[in-house]
């Protein structure tokens, strides 16, 4: 555990190193730039479009963390050789994995509790500076704990991403694993309609092997509850806790098969 | 060695490059001042389908809907300013408003705003209140207990179609969804018994203007308050000239000859300011052109079989 967590720790120093965290400033810039912009363009829907501004843009920045660091954390050691010295330590191969997907997590983690942090400070100078009368208009108020739970979720997301990122990488090149993520972080946005198949084809057979599909894909959509958080409507702490498990259980089966695909890899 | 090696010299490059680039920025400039190659593009939609947008928004729909809303405000806003611009029409409004609330169904203003939007007659909208209605009607489909969508339908059907007995059912139904205002009962009986003359009208908006707490849908009703008050103005000053004709005065006529006559002590001006326009050949009053309540809203008939105000 401890080796984990050293290796964890290198991972997140190596990411404040590679300036990763220079997209904060951009998130920054980005949200106060559009909430200046915004008064004269939105017919009094401000904060709404704050809101869905700032958790998207939480959720895109993450999602190219998660894949293009993702998919270098094991290939890089790889392509780069370095992977010799790592494993002549005392470091199993788990271990590495394991520590590297940690390391990832917390870069992560401490990038949405920031950009979370940014977004209610633009949300509570937006409140301060409009009148109560204006206020009225909100369909809810600026500084609602609920974008907690969708900037949890999102963050719930990445784990998933980050987790087919290290699969990816523990065998393939850095490029291939940029698309391969990529590829699957977007079907994870569709596959409930593989669910729906049987409306549109005949053949059972093949409606069995796109459900098969659907349980089998990661379900992302089920992460977003950035619509239900703007618009006050309940995301339940059942539903996160459902959507915790789910993740955990996904993030597991992954992990196993990246170290287990590591562990069988010949660096010869 | 070379100049990248000297601090001085990377400097210079630097200062080097931000010539070029302001060169480049005048250049443009230059360009269009003189050759006006770029036509203003007209406003193109090049994905109608909600469901299509909705795929490729992946899990932004939310942001991708806000953009789409920002683009009907700016598409209804230009439209408006360029009416005398017959090329210029509000066809994309629809679509725009359409997307907006098919990528996020929960979008309150985008249906109630929109409606308005779309009711209003030309120039100052496309006119299409059976628009506004569908758009209503799809906001109940993700929210079927918002009262001010039925109140909202209500509206359309009473000021944009004439059609009282239809208002009427639609406040009523308003009235029976729980935590409804208690004036949209009475509002509906009155709709029913007395729909179309102005003192209703005035009533239903006065209603909107002081229980709405959205700031521009109250804006909307202060304005409909004063476009009443303008009509109310325009037949008084109809009736003057009426009056000042039987008694043998012929064209031209101008405010000032009523100045001059003492009929009128200055130039009358609608509520919000602007002075109302007189034919000098007929002698008809109207509203300014470039007043903020033009077009006054079409008189609403009177429902029949009522005796009159």
């Amino acid at each position: 555990m401890t080796t984990i967590l050293r290796i964890a720790v290198q991972v997140f120093k190596e990411c404040v190193r590679d300036r990763v965290f220079y997209n904060l400033v951009l998130f920054a810039v980005l949200l106060i730039g559009v909430s200046l912009l915004l008064g004269q363009m939105t017919a009094g829907q401000e904060v709404k479009i704050i809101k869905d501004l700032g958790l998207a843009a939480t959720s895109v920045f993450g999602l190219f963390i998660a894949i293009f660091i993702g998919i270098g954390l094991v290939s890089k050691e790889v392509e780069r050789r370095s992977i010799y010295s790592v494993l002549a330590k005392p470091v199993t191969r788990t271990q590495l994995v394991l520590g590297k997907y940690v390391g990832l997590q917390l870069t992560l983690a401490v990038n949405v509790a920031i950009m979370t942090i940014a977004l209610y400070g633009v949300l509570a100078f937006y409140s301060w500076t409009t009148p109560a009368l204006a206020k009225q208009a909100w369909e809810g108020p600026a500084l609602d704990p609920a974008i907690l739970k969708a900037s949890y979720l999102i963050l719930v997301e990445l784990s998933v991403v980050t987790a087919i990122a290290v699969v990816f990488s523990t065998y393939s090149s850095a490029l291939l694993s940029a698309v391969f993520t990529f590829g699957l972080a977007v079907a994870g946005q569709f596959s409930a309609d593989l669910k729906n198949f049987e409306s549109i084809v005949d053949s059972r057979a093949l409606v069995w092997f796109l459900r098969g599909i659907y349980y089998v894909l990661p379900n992302l959509a089920s992460f977003d509850v950035k619509l239900q958080v703007v618009h006050q409507l309940p995301v339940t702490a059942s539903y996160l806790a459902w959507a915790t498990m789910y993740a955990a259980v996904y993030v597991g089966a992954l992990l196993i098969i990246a170290v287990v695909i590591f562990s069988k890899r010949d660096f010869k | 060695m070379t100049l990248l090696d000297r601090p001085a010299g990377r400097i210079a490059l630097l200062f080097g490059a931000l010539l070029l680039l302001a060169t480049a920025a005048g250049l443009q400039a230059m360009r269009d001042a003189r050759f006006q190659t770029d036509q203003p593009a007209r406003e193109v939609l090049y994905v109608q389908s909600p469901a299509a947008v909705s795929r490729l928004a992946l899990s932004y729909d939310a942001l991708a809907s806000d953009i789409y809303w920002i683009r009907a405000i700016q598409h209804f806003g230009r439209t408006r300013l360029n009416k005398d611009d017959a090329s210029d029409d509000y066809t994309l409004l629809f679509p725009l408003l359409d997307l907006c609330t098919s990528l996020d169904p929960y979008f309150n203003i985008a249906y109630r705003f929109g409606a308005i939007f779309l009711s209003e007659p030309p120039p100052g909208g496309p006119g299409q209140p059976e628009l506004a209605i569908r758009l209503l009607q799809k906001g109940l489909v993700a929210r079927p207990t918002k009262w001010e969508y039925l109140q909202d339908i209500g509206f359309v059907h009473y000021w944009f179609r004439q059609d009282y007995k239809a208002a009427a059912e639609w406040f009523d139904r308003a009235a029976k969804v729980p935590n409804a205002p208690w004036w949209l009962k009475p509002l509906a009986a009155h709709t029913l018994a007395s729909g179309g003359d102005r003192q209703s009208s005035r009533m239903l908006y006065r209603a909107l203007a002081q229980s709405d707490e959205n700031e521009f849908m109250k804006k909307d009703a202060q304005r409909r308050l004063r476009q009443l008050d303008a009509l109310d103005q325009v037949d008084q000053l109809n009736r003057i000239v009426s009056t000042v004709k039987e008694k043998g005065a012929v064209a031209p006529f101008t405010w000032e000859r009523f100045i001059r006559s003492h009929i009128l002590r200055r130039v009358p001006t609608d509520p919000d300011g602007f002075p109302y326009r007189l034919d000098e050949q007929t002698g008809s009053v109207t509203v300014n052109p470039a007043s903020s309540l033009n077009p006054l809203p079409t008189e609403p008939q009177r429902a029949s079989g009522t005796p009159p105000a």
